[in-house]
């Protein structure tokens, strides 16, 4: 069970290899090394799921060293190897491998070639340190770790201003949840005296409900910045300035998942705090609903990506709010593959076409592209959670414990679940069906598939899209990821009692309502690539939150930065600068005068000086 | 008939007096630098007097110092002249005046 470590090392090799010497090995070695650790890195985490096997209920902590200690305050930097970081490092370390290999291709010529592995790597070891970590201090360091390398990879290409602000903006909003994760790990502190997952677990009981609502709503804040939830979610939308393969990566299927990680690991928590958990329910299915109806209207294919992200990371927060945690788990392993097949199949169709991100210019690739458009087919039907995909197995077990805690919050979820798959199929028609628009992109010459570097992991992710519900079928016996994180969630998770009949009602709505989904963007783009109908200006621009937040926050900061500059630092911070120059050019003005250059005054002044201080000697020092 | 040693004094006195005077009046610098000397021995009058009324050879012996730091005193200040005079054709200390503030 210590393969944890090398889980862990092999990335963080690959990182300093890559750093040492990736200029050198330059345009592919450096990326074929890169793969292969994360590559080895995946191996490790299968050999510590197989060791696993048979003790499932025992957590194991590998504990390396002590970081630091201050009174009785402990930071060990130690492992922790159960069900939940066992089934986190498979899916990272396992999708990373797949969008790593996608990258040698995607990647090629770039001026940076090298670089771009070596924030990947460094961005998969901190993602496994953040999963593996048995200590809050510990799993802060890969929260922010993986938060830098995301910065890295979004302004990768930052001659483009665009793309040096986009990495800004999601630094400074994630700073925002930072302060939540912070505040939090000294709250768990303070009332249960240590910093470790373990006794956290252990202590969760003695904490007063008031408490416990406090310590879950400020790491709800830290995974609202990370997972991108309302209100901090437009980061996300700008990150997709990087390349496509860290959109696949960071964006989609491992970082922004790590607030749900984070909260299903403070499951014990949670599971006291009633408020909190509705708080995250209804910000969860909210976030699901809002980034839903603006991406049926965006027009660039990563944006409209993107969004659907937010959206089904607003589905895994419903999912944790209302207790159902392996749902949520489930949900995002199923998404990692999904969505990370839907960006890098996006990536696929960007390549080929020179950059181009405009749907509007593209139409009737599935003529030039066949593996891109069957696998992304294959992502959209998973995603909308047509039977027997992947996601309608995940999303269903998320919508029936909403069900099960308020219909209000399920019925919420399932005009979601109608939307995404209506929103995907538009991407779907739009960019593979219709007529070809995308002369003017590629002046004239025919668009490619792309190598097999890209292709392979396509068709692997869409394999694992295809079958991902086999992790946990609805039926007895086949509940594998069920049973496998059960230990770890125990009484915290929520167990809704139903009739068999009510839950074959509620998947039975799940199927129809992705087929009517399936069928509305059947009816309104096929053969079509503009509706103004349906393309509303408001979901657009994402329902204008983002100029929302500039007006009120920027503008804001911008004109109390120009009040500082014109009055505060310009009359007065200047002008005690000038005043005080200007005293001292007075003085010296008065005091030049006496520097009259003439010998024969000084002297005068010298004598007379001499003969006062000679009165003064005789008559009054003598007496 | 001896001469009463305040007699002594009060020379050294008027010799430092119009010294000084001529210091602070004459603007030749040269002419300045003898009204030094002549002050400068007004001091080594009044100690050779005090040392012969008090019977103290201390006095003497300081007029030596003074002999000996006046020397070297006239050949810095005589060098610094001819420097000076070589550079501006002029001795006069009036002129003199590049330092002004």
């Amino acid at each position: 069970m210590s393969a944890v470590g090398f889980v862990v090392l092999f990335p963080l090799l690959g990182f300093l290899i890559l750093l040492a010497i990736g200029k050198r090995l330059g345009d592919p070695k450096a990326g074929w090394i890169g793969t292969g650790a994360v590559l080895a890195s995946f191996v490790s985490a299968i050999v510590v799921w197989l060791s696993r096997l048979g003790n499932e209920g025992h957590p194991y902590v590998l504990r390396l060293f002590d970081w630091f200690s201050a009174g009785g305050f402990h930071a060990n930097v130690s492992l922790r190897v159960d069900g939940l970081s066992v089934a986190m490092i498979l899916f990272v370390t396992g999708v990373a491998t797949l969008i790593h290999l996608y990258s040698i291709g995607y990647m090629k010529g770039d001026s940076r070639y090298h670089q771009f592995f070596v924030y990947l790597n460094l961005f998969v070891f901190s993602m496994t340190v953040l999963v593996t970590a048995n200590t809050l201090p510990l799993a802060f360091l890969g929260w922010e770790g993986v938060g830098a390398c995301s910065y890295w990879l979004i302004s990768f290409w930052f001659e483009r201003p665009t793309a040096a602000s986009a990495g800004k903006k999601a630094f400074i909003v994630n700073r925002i949840g930072d302060t939540g994760f912070l505040l939090g790990t000294f709250l768990v502190f303070q009332h249960l005296g240590s910093v470790s997952f373990s006794r956290i677990t252990a202590g969760s009981l003695n904490l007063s409900p008031d408490t416990a609502t406090a310590i879950v709503l400020l790491f709800f804040l830290a995974a609202a910045g990370k997972s991108a939830q309302l209100p901090l979610f437009t980061w996300l939308l700008d990150a997709m300035e990087g390349p496509t393969p860290v959109s696949a990566l960071i964006h989609a299927a491992t970082m922004v998942t790590a607030g749900v990680y984070l909260m299903a690991r403070l499951s014990p928590i949670l599971a006291l705090a009633h408020t909190a958990d509705l708080v995250i329910a209804i910000i969860g299915v909210a976030t699901a609903f809002v980034a839903a109806m603006a991406a049926t209207a965006q027009t660039d294919i990563k944006k409209i990506v993107a969004y659907s992200t937010v959206s089904q990371l607003g589905y895994m927060m419903l999912g944790i709010g209302t207790g159902a945690y392996t749902a949520a788990i489930f949900l995002m392993i199923t998404h990692a593959f999904y969505k990370a097949l839907i960006f890098l199949g996006s990536g696929s169709v960007i390549h080929s076409l020179d950059g181009e991100q405009n749907i509007r210019k593209m139409g009737a690739l599935r003529k030039f592209m066949p593996i891109t458009t069957v696998t992304m087919i294959l992502a959209w039907l998973s995603i909308a959670g047509v039977p027997p995909f992947s996601g309608f197995f995940s999303k269903g077990a998320v919508l029936e414990n909403a069900f099960g805690d308020s219909p209000f919050l399920w019925a919420a979820g399932v005009i979601t679940a109608l939307l995404t798959a209506y929103y995907m199929g538009r991407l779907v028609y739009v960019v593979f069906y219709g007529t070809p628009r995308f002369e003017e992109v590629t002046h004239g010459h025919d668009p490619h598939e792309s190598p097999s570097v890209m292709t392979i992991p396509l068709v692997v992710l869409a394999a694992a899209a295809v079958l991902g519900g086999l992790l946990n079928l609805p039926v007895g016996g086949f509940g594998f990821l069920g049973s496998w994180l059960a230990p770890v969630f125990g009484t915290a998770q929520a167990a809704y009692p139903m009739s068999t009949g009510l839950k074959d009602a509620l998947m039975g709505t799940d199927a129809v309502v992705a087929l009517l989904g399936v069928f509305l963007s059947w009816r309104a783009w096929r053969g079509a690539s503009e509706n103004p109908a349906l393309e509303r200006k408001v979901f657009l621009n994402g329902w204008y939150i983002d100029a929302f937040y500039d007006r009120v926050f920027a503008r804001t900061g911008t004109a109390v930065a120009e009040l500082a500059d014109t009055v505060v630092d310009q009359r007065v911070v200047d002008g005690a600068v000038t005043g005080v120059a200007g005293v001292a050019r007075l003085v010296g003005g008065a005091g030049r005068k006496v520097q009259s250059g003439l010998v024969r005054s000084y002297l005068l002044i010298m004598v007379g000086g001499l003969i006062v201080m000679l009165g003064y000697v005789l008559t009054v020092a003598a007496r | 008939m001896t001469i009463p040693g305040s007699w002594y004094l009060v020379v050294a006195a008027l010799l430092f007096g119009l010294g000084a005077f001529g210091v602070l009046t004459r603007r030749n610098v040269i002419v300045m630098f003898m009204s030094l000397e002549l002050m400068l021995n007004a001091v080594n009058l009044t100690f050779v007097s005090y040392a012969r009324m008090l019977n103290d050879v201390g006095g003497q012996v300081d007029v030596f110092f003074v002999l000996v730091v006046a020397a070297a005193e006239v050949v810095v200040g005589l060098g610094i002249i001819v420097a000076i005079f070589r550079q501006r054709a002029t001795v006069t200390a009036d002129d003199i005046s590049s330092l002004k503030g």
